[in-house]
């Protein structure tokens, strides 16, 4: 019930809870980020990085190091995290941290097809993979042929199989057929995850309705922006978008006639929470878009950590943590290829 | 039985009800009065426990100053022992002959009701201390400086099962049996 969870939710979840709040104090501030953006080779990052909590992770690396190796190890830490509080969790806490992993599954599917169709080899594709979202057959993705093949060797054991009664046909994988097949399984997925929350009830449904609302709306404007152009159809771009969210159904309607940015802009504006992210951005200009997005993603994620005793703050930890990563790829990238001035383009500060 | 004419019952319930002993009522009430406020005690302790263990892994110097919420929690258990056995020295026993008079009942009346007033004040107390303490380890954690102003609101909370304590001494004050002579 709303507002007595304080009563219960400690019993299965309250050690948990706390170390994820604790976790939360070890992300990187500005100060930290400032230290690092003025680094000039990657063995500084290498050493400021050992005074915070990635120190364990990278002290054993050898001297010339590569930025993949920095986001690897980092992403290492994460992962070992995350296993952590999964094996301590009940239910269904545990599956809440288990539809958190489907969403990299979903990419990870997707990279060894597209891999595969560029002929490249199974075992370099498994090592970019991401590691929270691997399961056991994930090698034998690279036989199939079409999606029918995809799902009957490989992806009925696995937990994505519901997510796939949308999008088995029996055409060959090319490009575009596999966009539409990662944006098909994404959109089951959030819907799915969308309704678990929702049967949970109480503070956790509210909190992650909001934070999988904008997801979801976000993933609209972006699967919009990005085919603008490309022969998707309006029929196929709209059975994309995913069924809740602030845009559904009436923004969905308009976005799925959109034929360039400036149209995208004058839908989103509507809506007064997308206003602000779009009031920050030029006329004509998309790139800083996605940094908008992640900023305002960022603020949401925060914000979920005030209140107590919900599932939430568990999310949110992992996304505030991929977004650290992927701040440490930017930065290790920029320092790297000695574009120094570029790097607070792309980094956005969590505290 | 005398009971009618002194007490002029009419319903059928009534009448049941006022030829319950009074020491059923007596019993049940110090029952009530330990068992469900070591409930409350309980309850507050694992919920403020859980939290700061898991904080604490990350702020071990949280652990010594944080005991004061459950120790707040514990104090709940104290009151409700304390109360039991002052409930407890108030039992007389009377002659069967005036089990039943009205100063008998309410005798039995007064045991029970200090007992259910003290019983659930300090099951809501636990209950609020534990809550409070849970967020107060986990603010402490992240900010040493939030620490004494929460603990404010715990002191503000505890006394809630100050007030039942008080009351219920207030209500067995007046649990008077009949003295053994006719």
């Amino acid at each position: 019930m709303y507002g007595f969870e304080a009563l219960t939710f400690n019993i299965h979840s309250g050690y948990l809870e706390a170390i994820v709040r604790g976790h939360r104090s070890g992300l990187l501030t500005a100060a930290d980020y400032n230290n690092l953006c003025q680094c000039e080779t990657l063995d500084d990052i290498k050493m400021h990085l050992s005074a915070t909590e990635y120190g364990p992770y990278l002290q054993n690396e050898p001297s010339p190091l590569h930025t993949t190796t920095i986001v690897e190890k980092c992403t290492v830490k994460l992962v070992d995290e995350f296993n952590h509080m999964l094996c301590q969790a009940t239910e269904p806490l545990s599956t809440f941290l288990e539809y958190i992993r489907y969403g990299h599954m979903i990419d990870n599917v997707v990279l060894i097809v597209t891999g595969t169709l560029h002929e490249r080899d199974v075992q370099e594709l498994l090592e970019k993979c991401h590691p929270l979202g691997m399961f056991d057959s994930i090698a034998s993705l690279a036989v199939a042929q079409n999606m029918r093949e995809l799902y009957r060797l490989v992806l009925v054991d696995t937990p994505l199989a519901p997510y796939f009664s949308e999008c088995i046909t029996s055409e060959d994988l090319d490009d575009m057929n596999i966009e539409i097949m990662r944006n098909t399984l994404y959109k089951a997925y959030l819907e799915d995850f969308y309704r678990f929350c929702q049967k949970l009830g109480g503070a956790t449904a509210e909190i992650m309705s909001d934070l999988l609302s904008f997801e979801a709306d976000r993933r609209a404007v972006n699967i919009t922006i990005n085919s603008i152009g490309t022969e998707l159809t309006r029929d196929d771009r709209r059975k994309l978008y995913s069924n809740f969210g602030l845009l559904y159904p009436y923004g969905h309607e308009e976005l799925a006639i959109c034929e360039d940015i400036d149209q995208v802009r004058g839908v989103m504006e509507k809506y007064p929470p997308y206003q602000s992210i779009f009031s920050k951005l030029a006329y004509g200009e998309s790139q800083m878009l996605d940094k908008a997005f992640y900023e305002e993603e960022v603020k949401r994620l925060c914000l979920s950590f005030e209140q107590q005793f919900h599932y939430g703050v568990f999310f949110s930890y992992i996304r505030l943590r991929e977004q650290e990563i992927r701040n440490l790829m930017w930065i290790s990238e920029c320092v790297s290829q000695n574009q120094k001035t570029r790097v607070h383009d792309s980094v956005v500060f969590i505290f | 039985m005398s009971t009618m004419a002194v007490v002029g019952a009419s319903s059928s319930w009534s009448r049941a009800m006022i030829q319950i002993s009074p020491y059923t009522f007596s019993a049940v009430g110090i029952a009530i009065a330990i068992g469900v406020s070591v409930l409350g005690a309980a309850w507050g302790i694992y919920i403020t426990g859980s939290s700061l263990i898991g904080a604490a892994i990350k702020a071990p110097r949280i652990t010594s100053k944080n005991l004061i919420s459950v120790i707040f929690c514990e104090a709940v258990a104290i009151y409700g022992v304390i109360v039991a056995i002052i409930l407890q020295t108030k039992l007389e026993s009377v002659p069967t002959s005036k089990i039943y008079a009205a100063e008998s009942l309410r005798a039995g009346y007064a045991i029970f009701a200090s007992g259910i007033i003290v019983g659930f004040a300090n099951l809501v107390c636990g209950l609020c201390v534990g809550i409070i303490g849970s967020s107060c380890a986990l603010s402490d954690a992240q900010n040493s400086t939030l620490f004494v102003k929460i603990l404010v609101i715990e002191i503000f909370g505890s006394a809630l099962g100050l007030f039942g304590v008080i009351v219920g001494i207030i209500m067995s004050a007046q649990a008077t049996w009949p003295s053994k002579t006719a």
